[in-house]
C-alpha cells in the first residue's frame, strides 16, 4: 500500500503529459536506449540505419506473434499453444503452396485459416468448457505437435514457401522499408484500434478485470474470449507463415523460440499477466527490447548457455522492477 | 460411515487415476507379447518412476496455486550435475547425490524466494528461471557425455529379491520421507490453505509464505531426485531442451490425470504418481499395438486433451450460472 502512495506523490508532482506515461512502458523504453547506448560502445555499427531496420525486420515477426498473446493474457489468461501453432501456419501455407496455381493463391489464407482453427478449439475450451487455459492450450499444442508429425513424417517438409510469403517477409514495397515491418505497423494499427475504440475491445479489458461483472453487464464474455483465443491463434499462425517466408521454407520445432519471448515481450511491456492491464505501445517495447538483447548476446557470440542465463536473469530482474504484485495485507 | 465418506470424497481423484492406470496396465500387459512378468514390470516401473518424481514435484507447486514450468529444467540441470560427480569410491559417490539434491533444493528454493518474496507471477518467474536452469545445463554438458557410478546405477535400476523393480522401493520411500511429512506438517497444511484461499488462510494466521517457500524447496528436492534417476538409467547427462519442455509438459498431464486442481488447495502427490504411470503406460500402449511411433505424440495429444475436457462436466452440477467465472 505504502508503495503506490509514493508513486502517487511522486506523480502528482511530474507534469501532466508524464503523468499518463505507464511507468512499465517508460522503464522499457528506458531499457532499449540503454541497450543501444550499451551495444554501440561494443560496435559502431550498432546505431546505424541498415542495423536498426534489420532488427525492426526480426522484431516484426516476433512482434505478430506477441499481439495474439497480448490479447490473451489481457483477458487473464495465457496461450501455452503457439509453438506448434506457429510450426502449424508455416507448413500448412508451405504445403497449399504445392498445390498448383490455386494453391499459391490461398497458401497466406489457407496457414492463418489453420491457425484459427487451432485457437477455437482453445477457445471453446476455455470459454464454454472452462478448462484453465494452461492445460487446454498445452493439450492442443501437443495435438498440433502429433497432426504436424504425423504429416510430415518426422522430417523437415520439403514443400517451399510460395512468392508472395517470400515478398512478405523479406521483400520492400517501399524502398528501405521492410515488408515485415510494415505489416507488423498495420496489425499493430488494428490491435490499437480495436483495444480502445471498439465495444470487443473494451470488453476484452473488462473481462481481465473481474469476468463476473462483466457478464453481469450484459457482455458475453465467453464469445468474447473464444473469439480472442481465435485471433490469438491466426496471429501466431501469421507470424509462422511471414517465417516459413523469411526461411523460405518451414521446419520441425521452428515455433519453439517463440513461446518463452512472446510472453516475456507481453509481460515486460507492462501488460499485468492476471489481465485487465496494459497498452499495445508496452508490447512494442516489449518486443524490440527482447529483439535487441538477443541480437546484442549473438553480436557478443556469447555461447547458447550464456544467452538463455543472461536472458533469464535480464527478465527475472526487470519484473523485480516493476512487475511485482502488491503484498497481500 | 461418514468419516469414510469424507475420507472418499478427498481420496477420489487419487482413486480414479489409479483405477486408470490399473484399467491400462492390464490392457498393456495382456497384449504385450513378454505378458506379465518381472522384467516388463521392470522396465515399466523405471519409466514410469522418472515422470512420477517430477510430477510430484509439480504437484507440490500447484496445489499452493501456482506453477513450476521450470521442473523440467531442473531435472535436467540435476541430470548433467550428476553425470559429472557421482562417480568414483562410494564417499565420493554419496558426496555427489548430496551435491546434487542440494543443487536441487537450491533451484526450488530460487524460484520459492522469486515467486513469494519477489511477488512475481509464478508462469512468468519459473519459465524465466527455467532458461538459467537450461543454461547452466548447457554449461556443465555442452555435449551429451559423462558417466555415473555404476553399482549404485545398477542397484537402483534393477530388481529386490528378483522380482520387486527397486526404482518402485526407492519411490516409496520417497513419498515416506518427503511427502507424508510435509502432508502432515504445519507447512504442508499452510500450502494447501493457502492454495485454496490465501486470503483466508493470511487472516487466520496461517504460516503461508513458509508454507509455499517450503514446498517450491520440496520441488526442487523431488526434480533432482528425478535428475539422479535419470543419470542411473542412462549412464549420462544430457542437456536436451526438447525433453527438458516434455518433461514439464507431461508433469502437468499426470498431475492433470492425477486429480490434482491446477487451482490449488486440492489433491495429493500419491494421485500424481498414480496418474504420472497412468500417462507413461498410455505412451506405451501404441507399441504392444503394433502401430507407426510416428502417431505416439498425436495420440498422447488426443489423450491429455480428452483427460482435460473431463473436468467440463462438472459445469453441469452448476445451479448459478455465475459460478462458471469463479
Amino acid at each position: 500500500m505504502s508503495d503506490t502512495a509514493t508513486t502517487g506523490g511522486a506523480a502528482s508532482r511530474m507534469p501532466r503529459f508524464l503523468r499518463k506515461v505507464d511507468p512499465a512502458v517508460a522503464t522499457s523504453f528506458a531499457c532499449i536506449i540503454a541497450l543501444l547506448v550499451f551495444g554501440s560502445l561494443y560496435s559502431t555499427s550498432f546505431l546505424s540505419p541498415e542495423y536498426l531496420l534489420q532488427q525492426l525486420k526480426v522484431a516484426s515477426f516476433l512482434g505478430v506473434i506477441a499481439t495474439g498473446m497480448m490479447l490473451v493474457i489481457l483477458l487473464g489468461q495465457i496461450d501455452l499453444s503457439v509453438p506448434w501453432t506457429v510450426t502449424t501456419g508455416a507448413m500448412m501455407a508451405s504445403a497449399a503452396a504445392a498445390f498448383g496455381p490455386a494453391g499459391i493463391v490461398l497458401a497466406i489464407p489457407f496457414g492463418i485459416l489453420c491457425g484459427i482453427l487451432i485457437g477455437l478449439v482453445n477457445g471453446i475450451g476455455v470459454a464454454y468448457l472452462r478448462i484453465p487455459s494452461m492445460i487446454i492450450t498445452l493439450a492442443t499444442n501437443a495435438v498440433a505437435q502429433g497432426l504436424m508429425v504425423v504429416y510430415t513424417g518426422g522430417f523437415s517438409p520439403q514443400d517451399s514457401a510460395s512468392e508472395a510469403m517470400r515478398w512478405l517477409a523479406t521483400g520492400s514495397l517501399v524502398p528501405g522499408v521492410p515488408n515485415a515491418v510494415v505489416v507488423w505497423a498495420l496489425i499493430g494499427a488494428v490491435t490499437v484500434f480495436v483495444l480502445t475504440r471498439t465495444t470487443f475491445g473494451r470488453s476484452v479489458y473488462a473481462i481481465g478485470n473481474r469476468e463476473r461483472a462483466a457478464y453481469l453487464s450484459g457482455v458475453d464474455t465467453r464469445r468474447i474470449v473464444m473469439i480472442a483465443f481465435a485471433a490469438a491463434g491466426g496471429l501466431s499462425a501469421f507470424g509462422g507463415v511471414l517465417l516459413a517466408g523469411y526461411a523460405s521454407k518451414a521446419a520441425q520445432s521452428m515455433g519453439d523460440p517463440y513461446l518463452l519471448p512472446s510472453i516475456a515481450a507481453v509481460v515486460l511491456g507492462g501488460t499485468s499477466i492476471l489481465g485487465g492491464r496494459g497498452s499495445y505501445l508496452g508490447t512494442v517495447a516489449g518486443v524490440i527490447l527482447i529483439t535487441l538483447l538477443q541480437s546484442i548476446l549473438s553480436v557478443m557470440q556469447m555461447p547458447e548457455a550464456g544467452r538463455q542465463i543472461i536472458y533469464g536473469v535480464v527478465i527475472v530482474a526487470m519484473l523485480l522492477l516493476y512487475g511485482r504484485a502488491p503484498a497481500s495485507r | 460411515m461418514s468419516e469414510w465418506r469424507y475420507w472418499f470424497a478427498e481420496q477420489k481423484g487419487t482413486l480414479l487415476a489409479l483405477g486408470i492406470f490399473i484399467a491400462m496396465f492390464v490392457i498393456y500387459t495382456a497384449n504385450h507379447p513378454a505378458g506379465f512378468t518381472a522384467n516388463v514390470v521392470q522396465t515399466a516401473s523405471n519409466k514410469g518412476v522418472l515422470l512420477a518424481f517430477v510430477a510430484m514435484a509439480q504437484t507440490l507447486v500447484v496445489i499452493t496455486a501456482g506453477i513450476d514450468l521450470s521442473v523440467g529444467m531442473i531435472f535436467l540441470l540435476t541430470n548433467c550435475l550428476a553425470s559429472w560427480i557421482v562417480v568414483g569410491t562410494p564417499l565420493e559417490t554419496a558426496l555427489g547425490v548430496i551435491a546434487v539434491l542440494l543443487v536441487g533444493v537450491l533451484c526450488g528454493a530460487l524460484n520459492g524466494a522469486i515467486v513469494i518474496y519477489g511477488r512475481l507471477q509464478p508462469i512468468v518467474a519459473t519459465i524465466a528461471t527455467g532458461s538459467i536452469y537450461f543454461g547452466i545445463a548447457l554449461l556443465l554438458r555442452p555435449y551429451p557425455g559423462g558417466s555415473v557410478n555404476e553399482d549404485l546405477a545398477d542397484a537402483l535400476t534393477g530388481r529386490l529379491f528378483g522380482v520387486i523393480p527397486s526404482s518402485l522401493v526407492a519411490l516409496v520411500v520417497v513419498v515416506l520421507v518427503v511427502w507424508v511429512p510435509f502432508r502432515r506438517s504445519v507447512y504442508g497444511r499452510a500450502a494447501y490453505a493457502a492454495g485454496s484461499s490465501e486470503v483466508a488462510a493470511y487472516m487466520s494466521g496461517v504460516p503461508i509464505k513458509r508454507g509455499k517457500f517450503l514446498a517450491y524447496t520440496l520441488g526442487g528436492l523431488l526434480a533432482a531426485i528425478g535428475g539422479l534417476f535419470l543419470t542411473f538409467f542412462t549412464y549420462t547427462g544430457e542437456a536436451a531442451y526438447a525433453s527438458g519442455n516434455a518433461y514439464t509438459l507431461f508433469s502437468i498431464a499426470a498431475v492433470v490425470l492425477g486429480g490434482v486442481s491446477l487451482f490449488g488447495g486440492r489433491g495429493s502427490a500419491i494421485g500424481a504418481i498414480f496418474g504420472a504411470f497412468a500417462f507413461r503406460t498410455i505412451g506405451d500402449l501404441l507399441f504392444v499395438f503394433d502401430l507407426d511411433p510416428l502417431w505416439q505424440p498425436l495420440f498422447q495429444g488426443v489423450v491429455l486433451l480428452i483427460a482435460v475436457s473431463l473436468g467440463a462436466f462438472a459445469l453441469f452440477r452448476v445451479k448459478n450460472r455465475l459460478e462458471w467465472f469463479g
